[in-house]
């Protein structure tokens, strides 16, 4: 018998630990990397494990400019419709140190709506240029209550401003929420990573 | 001793790992039903709230009043519970829009914040008790066991408000401090009026980095 020990203060390849015993309670669930991608879609692992679930979003890039970035979720059919009422604003800063303000955005919330919600828009294409945010949805198991979610979102506008938006609302629905899907209002999800967790 | 061995890509013999592994860490769940208050502990029922942690992170899933258009809220103590009374200076703003579609603004919400004073401090305001109606979110606890400086805390919700005409979504952000020097070792949550008829609130650590 062979004695394994421990050293460089790390362990590789070990992928489950003897039940009862905790690790973080922010568990990465699955990645999804977008290349040229008409649509980034969780269409599993979404279900009553969780009370909560995150999807960071990392430097999702557009492929053109004044391109949007945007959300929908899947509420038991096959199609990301879900009826939804929100609220979105925002603060900017032009790198001219001009246009510093935070305010309500109307072309951007939605009410009652089944139709995708913008969460990153007018973004930039330029080749440094990108949209970051973690978005939280609670409980989308449920059948009793609507599902409740929150982004922040920071991204830099085509017009070289950055943005920092605030969007939430819920899902007007008590039938479950099972998938959670993005895409650009046209064009393709150039390049870019998203991550989905689930909080213990 | 025991030797730790590697078993076919699991650990086996390992009853906990580093702490430093859990960069979040769940303390505690509690579930209301019918409650009127709950409260977070030092030392009690299996809390944490003390210097084990630097921040403190609260999350509420589908908070339902029991009375239509209630505020939840809450309020910190420094004598382990004794008395829910530090004073607090805070502020709160909320984004809100319509089912209808009318109404879309951002604003201060003077009416839900505090100056020096010893209430309950409001997370979100006035949630509908219809069967499908919660509110939920998270909440953050900044270094509560620290006698030097002030306790700040930050908070983030949603919720549907109970406007019996258009219903409307209510984004909530709530901040401030527990302008106490003391240290905080006890939390609680309630509505403003009637039972947390239902809802879980769970109290995670987070890890030095």
């Amino acid at each position: 018998m062979s004695i394994n020990v421990c050293n460089d203060r790390s362990m590789a390849s070990i992928t489950s630990l003897p039940s009862g015993v905790t690790g973080s309670s922010l568990v990465l669930i699955s990645t999804v990397t977008a290349s040229s991608s008409s649509t980034v879609t969780f269409d599993s692992d979404i279900d009553s494990t969780y009370k909560e679930y995150q999807i960071h979003i990392i430097q999702a890039h557009c492929s053109a400019d004044n391109q949007i970035l945007q959300m929908n979720f899947r509420d038991g059919s096959t199609a990301y419709d879900a009826t939804k009422t929100t609220t979105y604003f925002a603060s900017q800063h032009k790198e001219d140190a001009s246009g510093g303000a935070l305010g309500y955005n109307t072309d951007q919330d939605l009410a009652q709506a089944t139709g995708f919600l913008n969460i990153s828009e007018a973004l930039g294409a330029d080749n440094d240029q990108c949209t970051n945010g973690i978005i939280h949805l609670f409980d989308p198991s449920s059948t009793t209550f609507v599902k409740q979610f929150i982004a922040r979102m920071a991204y830099v506008h085509q017009n070289d401003r950055m943005m920092e938006a605030y969007i939430a609302g819920y899902c007007n629905t008590t039938a479950a929420i099972d998938g959670v899907q993005f895409k650009m209002d046209s064009g393709n999800i150039d390049s870019g990573t998203f991550k989905l967790y689930g909080v213990v | 001793m025991s030797i730790v061995t590697y078993n076919n890509r699991s650990i086996i013999n390992i009853s906990a790992i580093p702490g430093a592994a859990k960069a979040l860490t769940h303390i505690k769940t509690l579930t209301a039903s019918s409650s009127s208050t709950l409260s977070f502990v030092d030392g009690s029922s299996d809390v944490v709230l003390d210097n084990t942690y630097p921040i403190y992170l609260f999350k509420f899933i589908n908070m339902h009043p029991a009375t239509n258009g209630a505020t939840f809220e809450f309020n910190m103590s420094a004598d382990t519970g004794s008395n829910y009374n530090v004073t607090k200076t805070t502020t709160f703003a909320d984004a809100i829009h319509r089912e209808n579609g009318d109404n879309p603004d951002v604003a201060y919400s003077g009416g839900r914040d505090l100056a020096q004073a010893t209430g309950f401090q409001d997370i979100m305001g006035g949630i509908g008790s219809d069967n499908d109606e919660a509110g939920s979110g998270e909440l953050y606890l900044f270094n509560p066991s620290s006698t030097t400086f002030v306790k700040h805390f930050s908070s983030s919700t949603n919720h549907p408000n109970g406007d019996a005409t258009s219903p409307y979504s209510v984004y909530n952000f709530g901040a401030g401090y527990g302008n106490t020097t003391s240290a905080v070792d006890a939390i609680q949550f309630q509505f403003h009026t009637g039972n947390i008829d239902s809802g879980t609130i769970k109290l995670y650590g987070l890890k030095d980095s």
